[in-house]
């Protein structure tokens, strides 16, 4: 029996007695959270290389005034708020980015910052957090142009046909709308919000909506980053294709 | 039978205090609490532990292990690494009262606050399974305070004049989403318990020993809740049309 210094961490950032490598969680959300933003950011500037054939850039879609008659700019920068917005206020982005940029905290029972005034998502910039449900309305909008664009991708020239493009595309789309219908807010509109489902109208359907929302909810943070993988290698398969850098592989 | 040293805070009061080296003899299926048990038996018939019924149920024995808010009863020695001392300190967030007993009574006050179950009138007592199963998770919670004690702004910010605390958003989750009760807490949740302090980075759903699923299935929906009422202003229109 021996005796030892207090060893109770003081707060401050990154104090803890935890042993593991916490860290090690936060370095693939700032590698490929950071890096998705710095490479959506000068794709949406490039204004090129966002079309090929049938195949349109997701970060481009809907394509407004690309003949630039009225909007001198990027036709990206008219409807990137959209999808960013819908990310950026996630609920499961949040935690994400709270913890790897914010470090607020940067991981559970991990030392962190203290000594500013903490509001949370009570005070501007973070209660606007709460309109993640129109991000949602929003991105249901995104979402029925990104599939018209599928369709369209199977169209060469008037005939049905398949392109490597087209399944990359047809995979992102598939992704982005489990992503989008594993949505917390979609969960609590299609029965959260109800106490009691037996009582309500319609409470059956609205309960197995519910369920089905919420097995996809389970899985909102996987969706949440493959859905972001895919529709960045998306839009790196057309602009590799657009810019010639490779062709297109023709499979039907 | 191997041995393995604890190092367990000893200390009266909230000031000063110090963490004392134990060997401790390694049993197979021996829990932290075992530990902390043998010590009392044989090193230090003085150590403050709070316990009862070393199973998991009761949510007394909570403390940090290794850093990590847990059960000490549900804590297996045979999990940990001997190669360092195995650290036991008291939970970070609550006044601690002697070695590794802390004072919780800030969270009776929170629960205070809460209204009770409220029933509409001539109510049906049948309650469908569908409507059950969503609520009956969050009675499972045994009150350990792990979930308090690991969140952030407890822990780091202080902020217990203003915010229930993960605990407490389980207990009204469990009220306001009961298919029987009529009360209405959301003006509470966003005003006195202070959800919007809460940044939804799931420390309380990674600690929880009864596995409720806390930030999303409590919190989140809450969260909702509180957006459907105070901050969405379409549904706002939508209620006040339909005179609600």
């Amino acid at each position: 029996m021996a005796g030892s210094p207090t060893l109770l961490p003081e707060s401050r950032l990154g104090s803890t007695l935890r042993r593991d490598a916490w860290w090690v969680e936060l370095v693939p959300v700032i590698i490929l959270l950071g890096g998705f933003g710095l490479y959506a950011t000068l794709r949406a500037f490039e204004n090129k290389y966002f079309e090929w054939g049938p195949y349109l850039s997701p970060f481009y879609s809907p394509l407004i005034d690309p003949q630039h008659h009225w909007w001198k700019f990027s036709p990206a920068l008219l409807i990137l708020a959209g999808p960013l917005g819908f990310r950026a206020t996630c609920y499961y982005y949040r935690k994400a980015y709270y913890r790897a940029f914010f470090l607020d905290p940067p991981a559970c029972a991990v030392g962190e910052s203290s000594k500013r005034n903490y509001r949370g998502e009570t005070a501007f910039p973070f209660i606007l957090q709460n309109v993640h449900r129109y991000f949602f309305y929003l991105a249901l909008v995104f979402l029925g142009f990104l599939w018209y664009d599928v369709v369209l991708a199977y169209d060469f020239g008037g005939h049905f046909g398949v392109g490597f493009g087209t399944l990359v595309m047809s995979v992102n789309i598939v992704m982005l709308t489990l992503y989008t219908f594993s949505c917390h807010s979609l969960r609590h509109l299609a029965g959260g919000k109800l106490d009691c489902f037996s009582c309500a109208s319609f409470g059956k359907s609205r309960f197995a909506v519910w369920r089905g929302v919420s097995f996809l909810n389970d899985r909102h943070m996987l969706l949440a980053w493959t859905s972001l993988i895919t529709v960045g290698l998306t839009d790196f398969y057309i602009r590799l294709v657009a810019s010639g850098a490779i062709h297109d592989l023709r499979l039907m | 039978m191997s041995d393995a040293t604890l190092r367990v805070f000893r200390g009266v009061g909230t000031v000063g205090g110090q963490t004392v080296d134990y060997t401790v003899p390694v049993a197979p299926g021996m829990v932290v609490l075992d530990a902390l048990h043998y010590i009392q038996g044989h090193l230090a018939p003085d150590l403050a532990v709070r316990w009862n019924c070393k199973a998991g149920k009761c949510g007394s024995c909570s403390a940090e292990v290794n850093g990590r808010p847990r059960l000490t009863c549900k804590t297996r020695m045979d999990d940990l690494p001997k190669d360092q001392p195995i650290t036991v300190m008291p939970m970070k967030s609550f006044p601690r009262i002697k070695d590794l007993v802390t004072d919780v009574s800030w969270n009776y006050q929170v629960n205070k606050k809460i209204p009770a179950f409220h029933p509409h009138q001539n109510t049906d007592w049948k309650i469908s399974q569908i409507d059950v199963d969503r609520v009956q998770e969050f009675r499972k919670c045994i009150e350990c305070f792990l979930c308090q004690d690991v969140c952030h702004v407890i822990r780091e910010h202080d902020a217990k004049a203003k915010f229930g605390g993960p605990r407490f958003f389980v207990r009204v989750a469990g009220l306001e989403l009961h298919p029987l009760d009529a009360g209405n807490r959301v003006g509470l949740l966003k005003e006195e318990l202070g959800i919007g302090l809460c940044n939804i980075t799931k420390c309380c759903t990674e600690v929880c020993p009864e596995e409720i699923h806390i930030t999303d299935n409590a919190i989140i929906p809450l969260k909702e809740r509180v957006v459907d009422q105070f901050y969405d202003p379409l549904t706002m229109l939508f209620r006040k049309i339909r005179g609600q």
